[in-house]
This record gives C-alpha cells, sequence and structure tokens, in this order.
C-alpha cells in the first residue's frame, strides 16, 4: 500500500519535471513570438500543477491530514497564466509591424482593441 | 436588507473558500474570520464593482470545469509531440477570428482564459467594441473548424451558465 | 524512491532554467524576454516545490505563493508598461 502510493507520486514528480522542461525547450527552439507564447503559458503550467497534485499526496500520506495550498497555487497559477499571454501578445502586436499587418479583420465596422478605439467613444 | 449587506454574494462565497484554503484547516474560528471578511471586503470596495454578472445555472459551471480539465490534460500531450518532434518552420500557425455571442465581459473573460489554458490556440487580442476574439493557432488545417470546435465546445456552454 | 526521482525531478527543472537563459540572451525583441522571465519564475517555484518535497517540510509552500503572486505581477506590469508607456495611469 506504501509502495503503491510512493510510486504514484515518484511518478507524478517526473511527468511534471518532463513537462517543465518541454515548455522550456519550446520556449527555446520556436522561431516566431507568437508561437513561443504557447510553450510556457500551457506546458509549464501542467507541469507544476502536477508537481503540486504530487506533493499534496505525498503529504497527506506522510502526515495523515490533507493539506489544501497547494490546491490554491495551482488555481492562482491556472488564474494567470492566460492573463500574461493576453498581454504579452497585445504588447508584442503592437511593436511589430509585420504581425501588425498580418491581422485578419474583425468582421465588425471596429479594428482590434490595441490598435483601434471604438467608433461610438470616437465621435465624443 | 440582504442586499445591503451582501453587494456580492458569489465575492463573498470565494473570499470564504480561499480564506479557509490559505489557514490550511477547516476549523469554525477561521469560517468565522473568513465570513467577516467576506462581508466586509465586499461593502468597502463597493464602489468599484458598478455591476453583477448573471449566473443563470450555477450547477453547469462543474460540468464545464470538468471538461475543461479534461481537454488541458489531453491536448497538453498533443502539444508536447508537436514541440519535441516537428521543426518550427513546419508548423502552420495562423491567426483566426471568432465571432462572440456572450455580451458579458466576465463571460468573454472565462472563454478567453479556457481557450488560452486548452492547447493549440492562444487568445491574443478583443475587438474594439467586444464582439469578437482574435486567437492564434498553433498548428491547424482550416480555421472553420476550430472555430466551430471552439464555439461549439465552450462558448455554447458558457452562454448557458452566464445567461 | 521518492528522493531518487526528486533529485532527477531537480536536474530537468534546472535545465528548463538554464534553456530559458538562453531565450533571455538571445531573444530579438523584448517581449522575448519578458517571457522568459515569467517562465522562469515558475520553473524557480517548480524547484521550491520539489525541495518542500526533498526535506519533507511543507515550510516551502508559503514562499512558492508569494513568488507566485509577484511574479505575476511583475509580467503585467511590464506588460502595461509596453503598452501604455505608463503603469498606474
Amino acid at each position: 500500500m506504501q509502495w503503491i502510493g510512493e510510486l504514484a507520486v515518484s511518478a507524478l514528480i517526473l511527468i511534471g519535471a518532463f513537462f517543465l522542461l518541454v515548455g522550456s525547450f519550446g520556449l527555446a527552439k520556436l522561431p516566431d513570438m507568437m508561437r513561443r507564447l504557447h510553450g510556457p503559458s500551457k506546458s509549464t503550467t501542467l507541469g507544476i500543477g502536477s508537481l503540486l497534485i504530487a506533493s499534496m499526496l505525498h503529504f497527506a500520506m506522510a502526515s495523515g491530514h490533507v493539506s489544501f495550498h497547494e490546491l490554491l497555487i495551482t488555481i492562482f497559477l491556472f488564474l494567470t497564466a492566460p492573463v500574461t499571454a493576453h498581454m504579452l501578445a497585445k504588447a508584442h502586436i503592437l511593436r511589430s509591424q509585420a504581425d501588425r499587418n498580418s491581422l485578419p479583420s474583425t468582421g465588425r465596422p471596429d479594428g482590434w482593441a490595441t490598435l483601434d478605439v471604438p467608433k461610438r467613444a470616437a465621435e465624443k | 436588507m440582504a442586499m445591503r449587506f451582501f453587494p456580492h454574494p458569489l465575492l463573498t462565497v470565494w473570499i470564504v473558500a480561499v480564506w479557509v484554503l490559505l489557514a490550511n484547516e477547516v476549523t469554525f474560528g477561521h469560517l468565522v474570520l473568513g465570513l467577516i471578511l467576506g462581508i466586509l471586503i465586499p461593502l468597502a470596495t463597493s464602489a468599484y464593482w458598478p455591476g453583477r454578472p448573471r449566473v443563470g445555472a450555477p450547477m453547469m459551471m462543474i460540468e464545464f470545469m470538468l471538461v475543461v480539465l479534461w481537454d488541458i490534460v489531453v491536448s497538453n500531450i498533443q502539444v508536447a509531440f508537436l514541440i519535441l518532434f516537428r521543426r518550427g518552420d513546419s508548423l502552420q500557425s495562423r491567426f483566426i477570428t471568432v465571432p462572440l455571442d456572450l455580451k458579458s465581459p466576465e463571460a468573454i473573460t472565462v472563454l478567453a482564459g479556457t481557450i488560452t489554458m486548452t492547447p493549440g490556440t492562444v487568445s491574443s487580442d478583443v475587438s474594439a467594441d467586444g464582439r469578437a476574439l482574435l486567437v492564434h493557432c498553433l498548428e491547424t488545417d482550416g480555421a472553420d473548424e476550430t472555430i466551430a470546435q471552439i464555439k461549439h465546445r465552450y462558448e455554447r456552454r458558457l452562454k448557458r451558465i452566464f445567461e | 524512491m521518492i528522493a531518487i526521482a526528486c533529485q532527477i525531478a531537480m536536474a530537468v527543472a534546472s535545465l528548463a532554467i538554464l534553456l530559458n537563459l538562453y531565450r533571455m540572451a538571445i531573444g530579438p525583441d523584448v517581449t522575448d524576454r519578458v517571457l522568459a522571465l515569467d517562465t522562469m519564475v515558475i520553473n524557480a517555484i517548480g524547484l521550491i516545490v520539489l525541495l518542500g518535497i526533498y526535506y519533507g517540510t511543507t515550510l516551502y509552500f508559503e514562499a512558492a505563493m508569494l513568488i507566485a503572486m509577484v511574479g505575476f505581477v511583475t509580467t503585467v506590469a511590464f506588460c502595461k508598461y509596453l503598452l501604455r508607456g505608463n503603469v498606474i495611469e
């Protein structure tokens, strides 16, 4: 029984570290800024989630009572990773002329929020 | 009378839950302290929360979160294979525009966060009037099927939750 | 078994931080460097959690949570400065 728990914790730790490495490898290798956003914001967050679940299991088995601190860190990272990816994408669209020209149209009378103001606000 | 003490009831519930999680043990004292903070903080900051989101079906949120968790785990493995075993230049990445049916800002925020968390897509920008979303896909053959999949899996459920 | 897995995972996480350092040195634009910095912070959180499991103490989670919050605020403040020229308007 103890042995199965140890095996589960070790497997989760190794999987978490592997996903951390995949995220950073994608950041180092991919040729374009927008493609580089995908690696860290997803794989790294999943790797950290897996490490934190391993830690919850380990301390639940070692000391008998479950601690929820790690869950809080996981929820916080899952909520804030999309926010940072979004803001970095907006900053990149603002700074890079090549990507700005390759944006599709919005299908509405206004443009994208980083580059344009809504028509009704501009009328005031 | 209840409205004056609880201007934002969902926020109160969240504050109590996060306080108990932070304190790391569920005792009566911590619950009471969390409840006091959960009443004081929305009252003190109510000038900064102008409107309340309409939550039509709170139970569907659990189904939505389970769907999102499953998608996160399954698709991260696919993107790991893409990153490790394919050359960076051979990925067909492009920007696509997703027209939105959702109106409230909270619903659009949840949709954008979900699109970023499920691998293959990152939500990059919002149109100036808030009715279209700019999404960057890592590897996609056709733009239309990705848009249709996003709308079917997530936006349909979010419409039921938030309206 | 857990101790060996922790040591392997710590080596792997350190390698991930070195890869981020590479991107921070090379990245042609400033947004690449900000992204590399944010990813370094998350990898550092992973290292702290692994240390906590290795030493068998739950003390390090407070540090991990604080670093997560500060790292997020740093990235958002930097991007806001790049977008608007001002952090708080």
